[in-house]
């Protein structure tokens, strides 16, 4: 597509042709290409070859595991009830998608402005993340068909994982409230817009609400297993506020590196303001992660300090946190921090990549591989694997989908 | 000096003023919370692992009573001792298994000593207290029993269970449930009837009767022979206190029983986090709403300023 546009291309930003007459919304879905242009193109662009390789092996396993049950997808363990679809479909994926309430924060609360050529962007990170999270946890549950028992049917609130379903639940909603206008925009419902624009006070402020408490009730469902989580990755007070503030930059740098990719492969689709402001908001994020960061850092020692957790430092599991605190917390700390002080967004991009990297090693560590630290170690079947590669495929597929059609990266032009 | 160094922490303005508060309270809350001990009256049971021979009378008991598919090998097969999951542990109780005995080589006895494993019905269950669809019930015959037709299978109760007892019918696809031990609940200890494993045993190793007669049971053993038990009784405090308690002339950490639980209850352990909650939903709001009105503030301030 970015060869095209340098060839004269021009996409849909405006409910009108250059000729004056209505897009279809037939002609929108279609990028404002003719059918046979669109399908030539999606079939000479070499990463959908890599999609379809995924889907070709991971549909049939993915449908498999609901005619064969969980047992014929994963090893059926009883002493790792958790695998990798929450390892890293929900533990993962929920902070990485922190950038919706974030982005609404900064930009509708506390009213910087500057930040809003990227607020939708943050936004549908979020909400896209979530959404796919979900889709995670219905692979996982046995019943999935079950999944509004807890909200409907049989309640026990007083469980951690009651409060995580009815915020994430709620939290979706909300977010789909929040990118009403992108899409009133795109189809062309004004009305639905004006909407929103008059609650999204109440939406950003339910939005930060739920996201503390949900970030945070990852790490408390940890909690409930205090002997079996190693005790660096596990602290009875602070487990919630590690998650909740890991969560921040989490979701932050996830928003630098998706940018940072758009820029690249979906060029043609990033407006003049999109494009010229990045730099300048990669830093402005850079800059929160940061703090985060730090703030985060300076929890994680005092966990370990407040537990007296000092002496694990020196076994292997200890070499094996600092690897993670190095890699995904202080280098990145370090290079946001010269990134903000040199105006280097480059390095800023770099820093986000580790601390995403540093997030999802965080997450498996907690979930899996610190897990039953005194049993032994659980390695994924491959049909597990596979599933989850079929799965955060769909999520990339629909993720581009979206960017690629509605005002995302793009200023939609109003009628006149 | 540990709550000081924290105190002041979060005075240094990291967290934020609301978070102090949240800790402060939740820090009460967890205070607040005394052990609840289980109903006065419940029931339990007291095995002396002494006293087993590994004959697998009471597993073969167990599957019978509760309907439990036939097993891989048969009762009185001796071979399931040296059988060894991942990691090099002894089997587990599985989803056609509510039971299992373990067998230890201990250096310097006799014989080798043999466990038996089930749920050990905890007075303040880690599986109900994580359960989000409450399956979980804590009966006053001192029971945990659970409700499979609301079972969404999300397994947190499988990751809570501090003795790894629940299991899951992972090979069904259309139906899968949490397994475990409900101490026959249904059919015998509702009338109060010993547990059909308990009721099999040849050796007498289990008494079935009131938990707190059986403490008392317990201690008048340890101190009648004190060379022959070690002087612990498993169960008594562990995490919060559970209705199957056990007896042992080895000490527990050697023959596969996790010392370090502790006896405070698991939920305990979350309780600094549902202390947050509330403080979350009431300070959040009205905070929230002040910044905006604060950073509006200062942009309706600059306009004048322009304006001007
Ligand atoms: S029936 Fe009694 S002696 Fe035999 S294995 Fe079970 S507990 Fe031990
Ligand atoms: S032993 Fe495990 S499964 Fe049994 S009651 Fe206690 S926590 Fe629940
Ligand atoms: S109490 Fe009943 S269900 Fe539990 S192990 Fe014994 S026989 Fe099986």
């Amino acid at each position: 597509m970015n060869s095209l546009k340098s060839q004269g291309f021009a996409p849909v930003v405006s409910d009108l042709k250059k000729d004056g007459s209505e897009w279809t919304v037939k002609e929108k879905i279609m990028l404002g290409l003719s059918p046979k242009e669109y399908w030539a193109v999606q079939l000479r662009n070499p990463f959908n070859w890599v999609l379809w390789a995924i889907y070709a092996i991971g549909v049939p396993i993915l449908v498999g595991r609901f005619i064969f049950g969980l047992g014929w997808v994963t090893h059926s363990s009883y002493d790792y009830p958790w695998g990798l679809f929450l390892g890293w479909g929900l533990f993962t994926m929920v902070p990485l998608s922190a950038s919706g309430f974030m982005m609404g924060t900064t930009v509708e609360l506390f009213g910087r402005k500057d930040f809003k050529s990227i607020e939708r962007l943050g936004l549908l990170n979020g909400l896209l993340g979530y959404l796919f999270a979900v889709v995670f946890l219905q692979v996982d549950l046995g019943q999935p068909w079950r999944l509004i028992y807890p909200m409907f049917v049989s309640l026990g609130p007083a469980a951690v994982l009651f409060l995580v379903a009815w915020h994430v639940a709620t939290y979706l909603t909300c977010q789909v409230a929040e990118l009403v206008p992108a899409f009133s925009e795109w189809m062309g419902f004004p009305k639905a817009k004006k909407f929103i624009k008059s609650i999204v006070l109440g939406l950003t402020i339910a939005g930060i609400i739920l996201s503390t408490l949900h970030q945070g009730a990852l790490g408390a469902l940890f909690t409930y297993a205090p002997g079996k989580v190693h005790p660096l990755w596990y602290s009875s007070p602070f487990q919630w506020l590690h998650f909740f503030v890991s969560a921040v930059f989490a979701g932050l740098s996830m928003l630098i590196v998706v940018s940072t990719l758009t820029k690249w492969f979906m060029r043609w689709r990033c407006d003049e303001n999109y494009l010229s402001n990045l730099s300048k908001l990669t830093l402005g994020l850079a800059k929160g992660a940061s703090m985060a960061l730090i703030t985060y850092l300076v929890i994680k020692i005092i966990g370990i300090a407040h537990d007296n957790n000092w002496a694990y430092l020196l076994t292997g599991w200890g070499a094996w946190f600092m690897f993670e605190m190095v890699v995904g917390v202080i280098l990145p700390l370090i290079f946001y921090t010269m990134a903000v002080r040199n105006s280097n967004a480059s390095l800023a991009r770099f820093a986000a990549i580790l601390a995403v990297f540093g997030i999802a090693l965080n997450r498996l560590n907690t979930a899996l591989i610190a897990f039953n630290w005194q049993l032994y170690r659980e390695i994924p079947h491959w049909r597990e694997l596979v599933i989850v590669f079929t799965v955060y495929a769909t999520y990339i597929v629909v993720y581009r989908a979206v960017l690629a059609r509605m005002p995302i990266l793009y200023t939609w032009k109003e009628k006149k | 000096m540990k709550k000081l160094n924290r105190r002041s922490f979060l005075k240094g303005g990291l967290a934020g003023g609301a978070a102090i508060a949240a800790v402060g309270t939740s820090k009460q809350a967890l205070a607040g919370t005394h052990n609840f001990g289980g109903y006065p009256d419940s029931m339990g049971v007291l095995v002396d692992l002494t006293k087993c021979v590994g004959c697998r009378t009471c597993e073969a008991a167990c599957n019978k009573e509760q309907n439990l598919p036939e097993p891989d090998k048969s009762f009185d097969d001796p071979s399931v001792f040296e059988e060894r999951r991942e990691g090099g542990l002894p089997r587990r109780t599985t989803e056609k298994a509510y039971t299992v005995v373990q067998k230890y080589d201990v250096p310097g006895r006799e014989h080798p000593l043999f466990r038996k494993v089930q749920c050990n019905h905890c007075n303040e269950p880690a599986c109900l207290t994580s359960c989000f669809v409450n399956a979980y019930k804590k009966t006053p015959e001192g029971a945990v029993i659970y409700d499979k037709t609301v079972c969404v299978g999300c397994r947190t109760c499988m990751v809570a269970c501090p003795f790894y007892i629940p299991a899951y019918s992972y090979s069904s696809p259309t139906n899968p449930v949490i397994k475990k031990c409900i101490m026959c609940y249904d059919t015998r200890l509702k009338f109060g009837r010993p547990p059909a494993c308990v009721e099999a045993c040849p050796q007498e190793v289990m008494t079935f009767g009131k938990r707190k007669d059986l403490l008392k049971l317990a201690h008048q053993r340890i101190s009648d022979k004190p060379d022959a038990y070690v002087d612990h009784v498993y169960g008594e405090n562990e995490v919060g206190g559970t209705a199957w308690m056990y007896l042992s002339d080895v000490p527990f950490d050697k023959i596969g029983y996790d010392t370090h639980l502790g006896t405070q209850p698991i939920i305990s352990y979350v309780k600094e986090f549902l202390g947050m909650v509330p403080m979350v939903l009431t300070i959040w709001p009205a905070l929230f709403t002040g910044f905006h009105l604060l950073s509006n503030r200062k942009d309706a301030a600059k306009n004048e300023e322009n304006k001007s």
